[in-house]
């Protein structure tokens, strides 16, 4: 379906059967919807969390990870861009396909909007490092060789603009150092071996039952019918990205780390 | 020459009535798809061969047509080079030559309508006499003139409110429409019926969940049955010989939560053969007792005949949502043998009756068992194809597993009552195939893999061809013998439809639809 150029991901399940959640604009929270009534208990994310495992979990997975459902696990949601917007949303339902919650009080509605804002970004937390001087190192490393941030790089790896809301600094400090062990959902790293012996290594950009599209580490795009290869190789657990480990000092990774952590998108 | 055409057009139209006795005998006139899987007895095959192992590479896009919703699941029906397809309350006429409307007809969906965890979707409509008949999202069977798109009349099949919809296409026999019900996720209580294809007035209801008093209730607990859910949302098939309706029956209420239904849950993940005349239950057959993973038996069944113990026998078979295939008698629903068709791992195989030997670790928990296949099982609603000429079943299968999760979910009516849910494996653990199996057997004779669990039907043709489609997007040919690819094309969206073959001015196309678009291809 997707074509190469200007797909960033693939073979996401299609199958919405329910609860397009987040696909329309956000409706400001309407004076007018009949909830229950409200408790004055404050919105609890773990009450938020039992609640949306009971009523939303069927669609959208036992910890918002997606299923017949869309993945709720995303730093920002597309189409409620607020958390009053998320909870109009949850209370109203997205007709036709996506139920609203109405036999849920204010309040829990407000837990479980809170709950599920908490699945796309990891917390902020205090890291040992210098963010300022990180950037430095993320300069010197050559990072923007492959990835871009704030719009500025090349395009090859992923995109950290808000790599610091999707990844811990563990993680983080993981991915610099074992990238292979970090790879993200939907990153295929290939292989086609041509009928001529000859081989293209790249990243996947695109594939159906017949056809794969591929962008080398050049960046330039390939598209093979599978029936004309010798061989499609699916190099699981394989990144091009190398390891920081031994390139950079421990103050260094400490610091390109605190940099990255504090990659959380646009305000 | 407009003009000419126009005037044909009209005459075409004019003509177009549909008496039973034309779908009876559907192979007299190969060029027309005159019901859901163009023969009562649910073979979605093709006696036209225009189109052939030898020139399907050949094959061209002749028009396309939009859909004003995604996701498009129909299957038309094809009267004399006139397609009648349908949206969710909406149902056009279109001209097979140009791809232009001919008619368009739609009703608005109320405001507070809510699919409870299934598509905004319609599957299709009926033909019968001078009507087609299409069933709506919030209740309603509604008849329309052939020729027109006007409505002859509607008649309300059940209260939106309560989580029921209809998305199936409606079934036409003889003088009766049989419809069924979705809101397997809303807990209803689900129900057959039958309207008179003149008037609208209703014929007969069967209630897949039997009442106080009925055979099979002894089956449910206190007042579960009154949420026992056994939705209908696929067609059925027919035997007009035997007169015997044949439906699939969903899964119980809650989905994946069984601790609060104990017993078998009758006629839940049933087939139902119910007599023509009256809805009366005449056997049933329990695929999976007690099911807590989603598996409804929702599924087109085939009817064939064959040679069983050196006898002939009538006979009913099902790729199972629970990954079994089965065979059984359709005179009175006897097994007949059953095997696995894709990877399962919550039975340890049938007994000598055909009910599953359950396995350790195959039902959901609080904390989540892994288990195949998932929720949306081997295969789905999509239809698979019996053809007569291969004596094989081509059947969509999807090889994907899921963590199966439970929770107590309270009932409210009109709300989601699933009980769990599940997490699908990420989609490069999950691959689809076409898988065609010995249809008395169910042993497999060929696969051809695909990169996703699909959700495309599949149509075989006298051609020696089997198409269908990706959920990639992908609409193909395979050679119907061994599965070779001979000819395929990128839609541009997710195929989540039926195939169907038929004849303009004589020549074979097949259409499917992708995504909003409606494709046609001829040579």
């Amino acid at each position: 379906m997707s074509r190469y150029g200007f797909v960033t991901c693939m073979r996401l399940p299609t199958v919405v059967l329910c609860a397009v959640l987040l696909c329309l604009g956000a409706s400001s929270w309407n004076s007018s919807t009949v909830r229950g009534q409200t408790t004055g208990v404050r919105p609890d994310p773990v009450v938020g969390k039992k609640l949306f495992q009971e009523h939303c979990s069927a669609c959208h997975g036992l910890e918002g990870g997606g299923g017949r459902g869309p993945s709720l696990q995303t730093p920002r949601l597309k189409h409620a861009s607020d958390e009053n917007g998320l909870k109009a949303l949850i209370g109203n339902g997205i007709s036709p396909e996506m139920p609203g919650a109405w036999y849920l009080t204010d309040d829990e509605i407000a837990s479980v909007a809170g709950y599920v804002l908490t699945l796309g970004s990891v917390p902020r937390e205090k890291v040992p490092g210098d963010a300022t001087h990180g950037a430095s190192v993320y300069a010197q490393a050559n990072c923007g060789m492959c990835h871009t941030l704030a719009g500025q790089g090349s395009g090859v790896g992923p995109d950290l603009t808000e790599v610091g809301a999707r990844r811990g600094a563990t993680q983080l400090r993981q991915t610099l150092q074992h990238p292979e062990r970090t790879i993200p959902d939907g990153f295929m790293f290939v292989e086609a071996v041509l009928s001529s012996g000859d081989s293209i290594q790249g990243v996947r950009m695109n594939e159906d039952s017949f056809s794969i599209q591929i962008r080398d580490l050049s960046g330039r795009f390939y598209s093979f019918r599978k029936a004309d290869l010798k061989e499609l190789k699916k190099l699981r657990g394989v990144t091009p990205m190398p390891s920081y480990e031994s390139g950079l000092s421990a103050t260094e990774l400490d610091d390109l780390v605190a940099y990255l952590a504090a990659q959380r998108g646009p305000s | 020459m407009r003009r000419l055409v126009m005037v044909f057009l009209s005459a075409s139209i004019a003509s177009a009535q549909v008496p039973f006795t034309r779908i009876v005998n559907a192979d007299n006139e190969p060029g027309n798809w005159l019901t859901y899987s163009r023969t009562l007895d649910g073979h979605r095959y093709s006696p036209l061969s225009e189109i052939n192992a030898q020139n399907v590479s050949n094959l061209r896009v002749k028009w396309a047509y939009q859909f004003a919703n995604p996701r498009t699941e129909v299957s038309p029906i094809v009267v004399d080079g006139i397609l009648y397809v349908t949206g969710p309350n909406s149902a056009a006429a279109i001209d097979g030559r140009s791809g232009n409307s001919l008619w368009q007809w739609s009703r608005p969906v109320p405001h507070d309508f809510v699919s409870v965890l299934f598509g905004h979707t319609n599957r299709g409509a009926a033909v019968l006499d001078d009507k087609l008949f299409v069933a709506t999202l919030d209740g309603y069977l509604v008849a329309l003139d052939l020729k027109s798109g006007t409505e002859r009349w509607s008649t309300r099949v059940l209260d939106y409110k309560l989580g029921y919809s209809m998305t199936m296409a409606p079934l036409a026999i003889d003088g009766k429409v049989v419809v069924g019900v979705s809101g397997g996720e809303a807990g209803i209580r689900g129900f057959v019926d039958a309207y008179d294809a003149r008037t609208g007035k209703q014929a007969w209801r069967f209630y897949t969940i039997p009442g106080p008093g009925e055979p099979g209730h002894e089956t449910w607990s206190g007042g579960d049955w009154k949420t026992g859910g056994g939705a209908t949302w696929v067609t059925g098939a027919y035997d007009p010989e035997l007169k015997l309706v044949y439906w699939g029956v969903g899964n119980p209420g809650p989905d994946w939560n069984g601790d609060v239904r104990p017993g078998d849950n009758l006629y839940t993940c049933s087939f139902v053969a119910l007599d023509a005349d009256t809805g009366k239950l005449r056997w049933h057959f329990q695929f999976t007792p007690h099911d807590t993973h989603d598996w409804d038996a929702t599924h087109v069944p085939i009817l064939f005949d064959a040679v069983v113990s050196g006898q002939k026998r009538k006979l009913i078979s099902i790729a199972n949502r629970n990954a079994f295939y089965y065979v059984l008698d359709r005179t009175n629903g006897q097994f007949i043998t059953g095997r696995p068709y894709a990877k399962q791992t919550w039975a340890l195989g049938l007994d000598a009756g055909g009910r599953p030997i359950t396995a350790p670790n195959g039902q959901p928990t609080e904390e989540g068992a892994l288990i195949w296949p998932n929720a949306n099982g081997a295969t789905v609603w999509m239809s698979p194809s019996y053809s007569p000429q291969t004596g094989l079943v081509y059947v969509p299968v999807r090889e994907i597993g899921a963590t199966y999760f439970k929770r107590n979910t309270p009932y409210r009516a009109g709300g989601m009552f699933a009980g769990g849910g599940e997490n699908e494996l990420s989609p490069d653990d999950s691959w689809g195939a076409i898988r065609a199996l010995q249809a008395g057997t169910g042993e497999m004779r060929w696969e051809f893999k695909l990169l996703s669990p699909p959700w495309a039907g599949v149509l075989s043709t006298a051609g020696g061809l089997v198409f269908s489609g990706s959920d990639e997007g992908n609409f193909y040919a395979l050679d119907a013998q061994s599965g070779k690819p001979l000819w395929d094309f990128q839609t541009g969206g997710s195929i989540a439809a039926n195939p169907v073959s038929f004849t303009v001015d004589g020549h074979q196309c097949i259409a499917i639809a992708a995504d909003r678009v409606l494709y046609v291809f001829a040579l």
